[in-house]
């Protein structure tokens, strides 16, 4: 490693300022994705910039109509913040599917959306509950969905001069749930043949009022499936509906055909994962009602 | 591997001890614990943080050590592999490998005591599927696991136990 400086600035303006003296910067918020690039040879900053002192940026914070994830916040944090959990239990389960115990004590929300892989697991689940990323550059602050913050497989949108901030979800409202699943030829210590997070919010009669469907590894990018959310609103998640959901989501996906698994196959899974977590946010929302 | 001029002095606690070393500012705390700490506990396998041989704790959590960087740990509290023991007493989870016959080459052994220890301080009565998930960053490519997994369960009992007493 040719790493010639560390720094670990103290708040948002620090950064700044460490922003200002540009160079070849990385910022390490866990190190899961960066110190493995940086052994391979896929990364070579001259300075790396902890990000881990600075407080938004591992904040966690659920307020009357946000919840607020800093950037830098370990997978850990985050599984052990109970109100997290409650409200977005897609999201944990999503979290709680990233490499080891050990990797969990380490990788963050925002580093696995600054890393972009396609098959990343934590990403589907923010853009169905519609994180928007808080961005803080050197002309100022940007807010950019998740969706529209991936460009390509290991390409985000943030410029040099920016840093990601913050994931703000909208708190989700009462008759909301979400879920995340995913087919890994393993159970554990894998990475995503296809993944789902689909977030669904029910009225009291159980019609669906509003739904957003995110689908992984199945395409450059993970992707928001406007088509699939707007096939629920209005139904009841009947079979009929569901399957038009899935048809849309099929016709979505462009995956690659790799050892993992064939475009055929990832295809035809990522539809069944999408029904799936479908009926179990629905099932949420029930057990929830009937808490 | 070039070796920059500029290494940085870091304080931190180290199984218990005010430590203070230099490191360079792309050194792993897994390079350092080894090569200027003489912690030689800690093994590196993969280096890319999917074997977990190299796991400590730094400020109670489980963490690989070839994914940290010293200078990251200024200020901080690590326990390594060392650190385990009660001076001559092996802690249970050390005491019941040997039993069961847990470990043959031994280099998966301090990262999974080590992630072991972790465990059992947080869910002190696991289940076998929890402790196999909890321990799937941990590879082993001698034992099969299972003896593993008898291992760490038995410690559990016997912590319990000893606390009950």
């Amino acid at each position: 490693m040719a790493v010639q400086e560390f720094i670990a600035p103290r708040s948002l303006l620090e950064a700044q300022s460490v922003i200002a003296n540009g160079g070849n910067a990385a910022w390490l918020a866990g190190g899961t994705d960066l110190l493995v690039g940086i052994r391979l040879g896929l990364r070579d900053p001259n300075r790396v910039i902890d990000l881990k002192h600075i407080p938004e940026l591992m904040a966690l914070e659920v307020g009357a109509d946000q919840v607020l994830i800093g950037a830098a916040a370990s997978a850990y944090d985050i599984l052990h913040n109970s109100e997290i959990g409650s409200l977005c239990p897609g999201l944990a389960d999503a979290l709680d599917l990233i490499g080891s115990t050990q990797i969990q004590g380490r990788c963050s929300a925002g580093g696995n959306l600054c890393n972009a892989s396609p098959a990343a697991d934590s990403i589907p689940a923010l853009i169905a509950n519609g994180a928007v990323c808080r961005i803080l550059g050197s002309s100022g602050e940007r807010l950019l969905p998740v969706e529209d913050f991936l460009v390509g497989p290991g390409k985000n949108a943030l410029e040099e001069d920016e840093l990601l901030v913050q994931l703000v979800l909208p708190k989700p409202m009462l008759g909301t749930s979400d879920a995340y699943l995913r087919l890994t030829p393993r159970t554990e210590m894998d990475i995503a043949v296809a993944g789902t997070g689909v977030s669904i919010t029910l009225d009291t009669t159980g019609v669906c009022t509003a739904a957003r469907v995110a689908i992984g590894a199945v395409a450059p990018t993970a992707l928001l499936i406007e088509a699939a959310g707007q096939a629920l609103v209005g139904s009841k998640l009947e079979d009929d509906a569901i399957d038009r959901a899935v048809t849309a989501v099929r016709a979505a996906a462009s995956p690659i055909s790799d050892k993992r698994g064939s475009a055929q196959y990832r295809t035809h899974v990522v539809g069944v994962l999408v029904k799936r977590a479908i009926q179990r946010a629905q099932a949420r929302i029930n057990a929830g009602a009937k808490a | 591997m070039s070796t920059p001029l500029n290494k940085l002095p870091i304080q931190a606690v180290i199984n218990g001890e005010p430590k203070m070393f230099l490191a360079a500012p792309g050194q792993v705390l897994a390079d350092v614990l080894r090569d200027e700490l003489e912690l030689i506990g800690t093994k590196i396998g993969c280096n890319t943080g999917d074997c977990g041989a190299c796991s400590v704790l730094v400020n109670d959590r489980l963490v690989c050590s070839c994914l940290v960087l010293a200078a990251e740990v200024e200020g901080q509290s690590v326990q390594t592999i060392e650190g385990i023991a009660d001076g001559a007493v092996l802690h249970p989870v050390q005491q019941k490998l040997l039993e069961h016959g847990g470990l043959q080459c031994g280099v998966c052994t301090p990262g999974v005591v080590v992630a072991a220890k972790a465990l059992l301080d947080s869910n002190p009565n696991p289940t076998e599927e929890e402790a196999r998930y909890w321990l799937a960053g941990n590879l082993c490519r001698c034992t099969g696991y299972d003896k593993i997994i008898h291992a760490v369960l038995d410690a559990a009992e016997a912590i319990r136990e000893g606390a009950a007493s």
